[in-house]
């Protein structure tokens, strides 16, 4: 049905001509869904867009053919080819609140679309519209029609992009990593929709994401691209059990899944012995009764409803839920930037919840909570290089300057694995590894004793989230830091921590030993959370995981 | 949106506090200003007495606490005091004058939208084509030429050179009458009254120092429109449009244009405000009997009603202008709620 040959699409940029794919080639069969996997600038996106012939200014198919039902795609005209987008191919993309028109109601979206193909006339459109927002099971949907995008919910709004692309029953739907940004709940029930729609209207698919889990299981074919090119395709079970080339088997490997330790995350040849790490007896954080009320639109709202933990030295707590459970909220106010309505926080031996947020950073408990914030990019102040961006907890709570200032953001370079001839660069010159990297030197800069990792790695790709995983491993042992990892996926925090605290709605639901809440969750969030994560097939095959099993 | 009313009361009782704290500081800063109200109105053969007399007869006598209260009594009355220059009550004045400069400036902005908006949006639409360059130079000169500088040139070239245009000699030539009165704009108060000859030559004595005007309001409104379409081209919810097939004016016009209003129509506000500023000049240049030449010889001659009645009115000005804005925002984005401050 569609057919690519030898696909070549370039950007003209600044700095010349680039290359985004670089000549790739599949087909597709009616009924069938092909996952394409790859890491941010694989070419995978752009891939997509090429097919639908939606690329950015600047952006060109420069070689290959692409064919959709005999038509030549590639040279059709903009009129045939506006035809086709919608009516025949259509798209859903990733961040499905910006991918939706934030002023204009949900209904009149589709009703734009369906009015566009001739699929309704001015009278029948509302009702046409209602009936594709009941297909993809919104409830009520006749009162949601009037609903503009900010008034719902991520979950629903990738639902309203679905019901737009599906509105005129084309026969490929290509999804753009559409449950990036959303939570593995929600990432559930969109996929587990997306699957059953595409397969009761026999619709072909084309699933794009960065993760091999995802793709895994909800396609029949899957491959593989990096650097524009498709490295290895094949049937998604068998290229799971017997993925030939190195860069698959390496995202293989990295990606996070029950069962594999820290260091199995990363290639075969740099798996070094984890070091020992056991967490002591002193209590260093002791969390009483917390709470935060916010002043809200519409009344006070609770963002947490008073909970209680302890992290011993040493020892690395994950904290764990979706978005909105409060895990963003108790982070900010344990690293002191958020003042708690009630409770209490005892740091080695006494209370600070009681310091007002902004006057702590004149406390001299100040360096020694440090925090690593979840986006590496917008974390760094874009106009200090990396240099300056470690020197200055060390410039401002240190008091160091001059030669010595120097040795240390050396030393701390040396110590993140950041390459010292980075140090001169700024944010955008940096790899989103390397930005990670400088977060976490300048969070470390001052030898903490308590260390909030905020969804460290939550913006990078795979094979880099595994790295930085594994570098924290490596930091916690040789700094003796205690950590508290913040992150919606259970399956990376189990990785790293001891002890899981699992929180939704404010409170926490669930606490225990890590591995005892992954085999045996006892609260029914806990296990719809675990139930929710993508399970790539025949994993037990893997043989990492036979070697595990043998010993 | 039920009940809309109710956040506008609310939100045009938030200006109260505003319009007081504009009459206690335009009475304030009126009597710091140099210069004696009595001296001036007493003429350059006052004496002493007849200059004390004037003052006694002015209330300038009076303790400032006293003259403030008495001057606030006669404003819950709608009276701004006399002009001691004009002679006239100062609200006389003001509606005389303030309709030539609404007309004057509400034409020039209307003229720069019509220029600026599609400028702005080609410009975005074929970025760094012939007409992205124009934009730039239409731009850079809008804003670098003074007013008066082109409110002269244009004399020169339309008026003396070609003779296309009128003598710049106020709002109306002197073989019209004026038209009776209903709104104080003449090009609408021609029309009302079915004077098509005294509209066309009202327009045209408009036209000179309105397109001066619109030449200086244009940049920033096409400088906004344009990068405010870039912006709203390059999300996310445009390329969902595309990949929906679409037609390219629904894209453009019924997508990207709208989401762009909004930063639009902040600068429009903004540019109104500084515009009528900028008035003063234009009235000086074409002698239009506005507003702004009336308050800089107000305050040339320590006329301290006919200085506080204009500043006051400004300031109602602007906060009726803000509250369009506002509810304008409303209209266009329905994320803006009033509840939502």
């Amino acid at each position: 049905m569609l057919s690519v040959k030898d696909l070549v699409v370039g950007f003209r940029t600044r700095r010349g001509a680039v290359e985004a794919v670089r000549g790739i080639s599949f087909d597709l069969s009616p009924g069938e869904t092909l996952g394409i996997v790859g890491e941010s600038g694989s070419g995978k996106s752009v891939t997509s867009y090429a097919l639908m012939r939606i690329l950015d200014a600047g952006g060109s198919i420069s070689a290959g053919e692409i064919s959709w039902n005999g038509q030549d795609l590639r040279r059709a005209r903009e009129g045939a080819m506006r035809a086709i987008r919608g009516r025949e191919i259509s798209m859903i993309f990733q961040n499905p609140r910006a991918a939706l028109n934030p002023i204009r109601k949900i209904g009149k979206q589709i009703e734009d679309v369906l009015l566009q193909h001739g699929r309704a006339g001015r009278r029948d459109a509302k009702a046409k519209a209602i009936e594709a927002l009941e297909a993809v099971k919104i409830r009520d949907a006749a009162a949601r029609y009037h609903a503009y995008p900010f008034e719902l919910s991520g979950g629903m709004c990738q639902r309203v992009v679905i019901a737009i692309a599906l509105a005129c029953n084309p026969k490929l739907l290509i999804a753009d990593e559409p449950t990036t940004g959303l939570d593995i709940t929600t990432q559930k029930a969109v996929m587990d929709l997306v699957r059953e729609l595409i397969s009761a209207r026999g619709m072909s698919a084309i699933i794009i994401t960065h993760d091999l889990g995802l793709a895994a299981q909800y396609s029949d074919r899957l491959a593989v691209m990096k650097d524009g090119e498709i490295v290895e395709s094949g049937a998604s079970a068998t290229l799971f059990a017997a993925a030939r080339h190195p860069y698959t088997r390496k995202l293989i490997d990295a990606t996070p899944r029950p069962g594999v330790a820290i260091r199995e995350l990363l290639p075969a040849e740099a798996r070094s012995p984890e070091p020992p790490h056991s967490p002591g007896r002193r209590k260093l954080i002791e969390v009483v009764g917390l709470e935060k009320t916010f002043a809200g639109k519409s009344g006070p709202v609770q963002a947490v409803k008073g909970i209680s933990f302890d992290i011993r030295e040493g020892q690395s707590v994950g904290l764990v839920g979706e978005s909105g459970c409060g895990k963003s909220t108790t982070s900010a106010m344990l690293v002191r930037l958020l003042d708690p309505s009630a409770g209490a926080i005892v740091f080695d031996g006494s209370d600070i919840a009681g310091i007002p947020a902004d006057r702590f950073a004149r406390d001299p408990r100040r360096g020694r909570i440090q925090m690593v914030f979840q986006d590496a990019t917008d974390s760094l102040n874009p106009r200090h290089n990396a240099f300056d961006a470690i020197a200055e907890p060390l410039r401002r709570l240190g008091g160091m300057s001059g030669k010595r200032l120097g040795v240390r953001v050396d030393e701390l370079a040396h110590l993140t694995g950041l390459p010292g001839h980075l140090l001169t660069r700024y944010p955008h010159q940096l790899s989103g590894g390397q930005k990670a990297r400088v977060g976490i030197a300048r969070a470390i800069a001052l030898d903490p004793d308590f260390l909030i990792l905020d969804e460290p790695t939550a913006a990078l790709d795979v094979s880099i989230q595994a790295v930085v995983l594994n570098l924290l491993a490596d930091l916690r042992a040789r700094l003796n830091m205690t950590y508290l990892f913040v992150s919606h996926d259970l399956n990376v925090v189990r990785l790293l921590c001891d002890h899981v605290l699992v929180m939704r709605d404010g409170l926490i639901v669930e606490a225990g030993p890590s591995a005892r809440v992954m085999q045996d969750p006892e609260h029914p969030y806990t296990r719809a959370l675990l139930a929710a994560a993508p399970k790539p097939p025949v994993l037990d095959r893997l043989p990492g995981e036979t070697v595990k099993a043998a010993e | 949106m039920a009940g809309r009313g109710h956040p506008v009361l609310w939100r045009l009782a938030q200006t109260i506090p505003v319009i007081a704290g504009v009459v206690v500081i335009s009475f304030i800063l009126t009597r710091a200003l140099p210069g004696d109200p009595a001296v001036q109105f007493a003429g350059l053969a006052a004496t002493p007495e007849s200059i004390a007399q004037v003052r006694e007869a002015l209330g300038l006598d009076k303790p400032l606490i006293q003259q403030f209260l008495i001057y606030c009594g006669a404003l819950l009355q709608g009276d701004l005091g006399r002009s001691v220059v004009t002679g006239q009550p100062v609200v006389t004045d003001l509606a005389m004058r303030l309709p030539a400069s609404l007309e004057l400036t509400l034409t020039a902005l209307l003229l720069a939208c019509l220029v600026a908006i599609p400028l702005g949006l080609l410009a975005a639409v074929h970025q760094g084509s012939w007409i992205d360059q124009l934009c730039r130079v239409v731009v850079t000169a809008g804003v670098s030429l003074p007013t008066f500088f082109t409110g002269i040139l244009l004399i020169y070239v339309f008026y003396y050179l070609l003779g296309w245009a009128p003598s710049p000699l106020g709002r109306l030539d002197f073989i019209y009458f004026d038209p009776p009165r209903v709104t104080g704009f003449h090009l609408i108060d021609t029309l009302i009254d079915g004077d098509t000859e005294t509209f066309f030559g009202a327009l045209r004595q408009i036209a000179l120092p309105a397109i001066t005007l619109a030449l200086f309001t244009l940049a920033p409104i096409a400088r906004m429109t344009r990068a405010a379409m870039l912006g709203a081209l390059s999300s996310d919810y445009i390329r969902t449009a595309r990949a929906a097939g679409l037609s390219p004016s629904k894209v453009l016009f019924g997508y990207a244009f709208r989401n762009a209003l909004l930063p639009v129509v902040t600068t429009l506000g903004m540019v109104f405000s500084f515009v009528l500023g900028a008035n003063v000049l234009v009235e000086k240049v074409f002698a239009w009997p506005g507003i702004g030449s009336y308050a800089v010889e107000a305050l040339v001659q320590s006329d301290y009603a006919a200085v506080q009645g204009f500043v006051l009115a400004m300031a109602l000005l602007f906060v009726l202008l803000n509250l369009l804005i506002d509810l304008s925002y409303a209209l266009i984005d329905p994320r803006i709620g009033f509840s939502a401050k």
